[in-house]
């Protein structure tokens, strides 16, 4: 895994064929190899040898050639894998082990991929470092000194890293596409509903999506068109059918119109970001598309609009942690709503307790018109500002993160700081649109630099166009 | 205007413990404080919102704003078994999870 000739799942699937080994003991090397270096980055909680040897026999016996034969690929601790531990990274899901397995998870099985679980992420996807995960941070893999990103941090190091060929994370204001593009790899958020939900644990339900982290864009195309698709255990998820992503990599990108929004380029930005980003807008006219300013005049309120509808929704979404029926109880509780209270109080973490303080109260009579409500209108405005730019272009070039990767504790000990870092991504979460962040250079310090474009919705295939375009002719 | 979030005021420790009470939360004296001082912060932020101009807007709650209800015929379908539903209690008692005495 370590061969610098491996990748992405192509140069991964000659690479085992060449290994002249049963699948069984690929596992064990593999797992040997996650060990290995997730002793430097911690990008798994945990990583059980003999269970990816049983995935790997099970898949061996089902002698089915699926796509993703014996590729391993990690997925995000709040993605539930049937039987194996899946905690969100907090300790008030400890020990929990699913009964059933999420869509997306039997979905990859179907095409005989090699799941790894509990890829380490903040503590229920609340966060933009992987710092509040109860099991520890994560480090990226390019300065280890330095977070990942998050919340998806596990998944997009452990690719950046080569510990798993791909992974599955989960976005709710950016929590696949900033990891990913501190980490130097490509992260995709689809359009909401186009990715099951079932047996992804809820954070902010109008907001989450399942993606892919993966070494490039072609590999992107095609895990998008594994995991996607109505399901009928996800009232969310549309009944559209799932186009062959891989296709649309084929097309150039003369003639395309590229938005670039003025909002997404202020004050504000580090220098080395705006520069790499500003040579991709030069790539993209080189390559035949032409680029025309736009604006997105309502962008400055989406990370108020999102710290309201987000922390509402999970608020809702985390009430059910209550010692009840999964989980950590306390021991110290002698009646039931302090085994509520002290179990909460215990299990979650700060992050945690802010966002559901932050949620109940926006939501608390006397507060509801005046915060959510309003946030609920203020998402239709952002809304219609990508209506408006579509009508006009065919995708929209911005930067993913305002900076490269920072070190780990520097944002810590301020909140909004921190909530601050997610002002390119929130918007395509809020308007529910998809969105891909694909690596575009190295700024100071050798930190790699993302470069995000967004689409109308349902449109992934152009997404797809103009990155793999991009990645191409860079 | 009644419901601008500037109207509402500073978020107080009072309100926090009050909030802390709804969302089944106990926090200590330093608990409290140190809440207080960051969600204020966090909302002296948020009042931007007030700026927006959101008359005749709807909100939205669902972004694919073509979906509407999504029901299935009332048929029972299979389901998680007892034992798997139960498969994670922290106390069981037959086919119910146990817990404390409610007072």
């Amino acid at each position: 895994m370590t061969d610098t000739d491996i990748n992405g799942i192509d140069s991964y699937k000659k690479w085992m064929e060449l290994q002249k080994e049963p699948l069984t003991s690929l596992a064990g090397t593999i797992a040997e190899n996650i060990s290995r270096v997730n002793k430097d980055i911690h990008a798994f909680i945990s990583v059980e040898k003999d269970t990816l040897e049983k995935r790997a026999g099970r898949i061996e016996a089902k002698n089915k050639k699926g796509r993703l034969w014996g590729v391993p690929v990690a997925t995000k601790d709040n993605i539930c894998v049937k039987g194996e531990l899946t905690t969100c990274a907090s300790r008030i899901l400890e020990g929990f082990r699913p009964p059933y397995s999420a869509t997306v998870v039997e979905k990859l099985e179907e095409e005989g991929a090699l799941i790894v679980a509990r890829a380490n992420m903040d503590e229920f996807a609340f966060g933009s470092s992987c710092e509040t995960s109860c099991y520890g941070v994560t480090r990226n893999p390019c300065d280890t000194s330095r977070i990942p990103g998050g919340s998806s941090g596990g998944s997009a190091a452990a690719v950046a890293a080569g510990q798993v060929v791909a992974a599955l994370g989960s976005d709710t204001g950016g929590s696949i596409r900033q990891p990913a593009a501190l980490c130097g790899v490509v992260g995709l958020k689809p359009t909401y509903g186009r990715v099951s939900r079932y047996g992804l644990i809820a954070f902010a339900s109008s907001l989450d999506q399942i993606g892919p982290l993966t070494r490039n864009v072609a590999d992107s195309a095609l895990m998008l068109e594994v995991i996607s698709g109505h399901d009928k255990m996800d009232s969310t998820s549309v009944e559209r059918p799932v186009p062959k992503y891989t296709d649309s990599l084929a097309k150039d990108i003369k003639g395309l119109t590229i938005g670039i929004p003025k909002e997404y380029f202020t004050s504000g930005i580090d220098d080395d970001v705006n520069e790499r980003v500003h040579a991709a807008i030069d790539v993209i006219k080189r390559l035949g598309a032409k680029t025309i300013d736009i604006s997105l005049p309502h962008t400055k309120y989406a990370v108020s609009c999102y710290y309201i509808i987000a922390p509402a929704e999970a608020s809702s979404n985390l009430a059910r942690y209550d010692g009840v029926h999964y989980g950590y109880r306390t021991k110290k509780a002698d009646n039931l709503i302090d085994m509520y209270t002290f179990s909460r109080n215990e299990g979650f973490g700060e992050e945690a307790k802010r966002r559901i303080l932050l949620g109940t109260y926006s939501l608390s009579s006397g507060y509801y018109e005046a915060y959510y409500l309003k946030a609920q209108k203020v998402r239709t405005r952002i809304t219609e500002d990508f209506n408006k730019a579509f009508a006009v272009c065919d995708a929209i070039l911005t930067p993913t993160s305002p900076t490269t990767a920072f070190k780990i504790g520097e944002k810590t000990d301020d909140p909004l700081k921190m909530y601050l870092s997610d002002i390119f991504t929130i918007p395509a979460n809020l308007a529910g649109i998809p969105a891909i962040s694909v690596p575009c250079g190295k700024g100071n310090g050798g930190l790699p630099v993302g470069v995000q474009f967004m689409a109308k919705p349902f449109a992934e295939e152009t997404l797809f166009r103009v990155a793999h375009a991009y990645e191409r002719g860079k | 205007m009644a419901d601008n979030i500037n109207n509402r005021g500073l978020i107080t420790e009072d309100v926090v413990k009050h909030v802390a009470s709804l969302s089944r939360l106990s926090l200590d004296a330093d608990n409290v404080a140190r809440f207080q001082r960051q969600l204020a912060h966090i909302l002296e932020y948020i009042v931007q919102l007030d700026e927006v101009d959101i008359k005749g807007v709807p909100p939205t709650s669902h972004v694919l704003s073509s979906m509407k209800d999504v029901f299935r015929e009332d048929e029972l379908k299979p389901s998680l078994m007892p034992d798997e539903a139960l498969s994670n209690a922290p106390e069981r008692q037959g086919d119910f999870f146990k817990v404390p005495r409610v007072i």
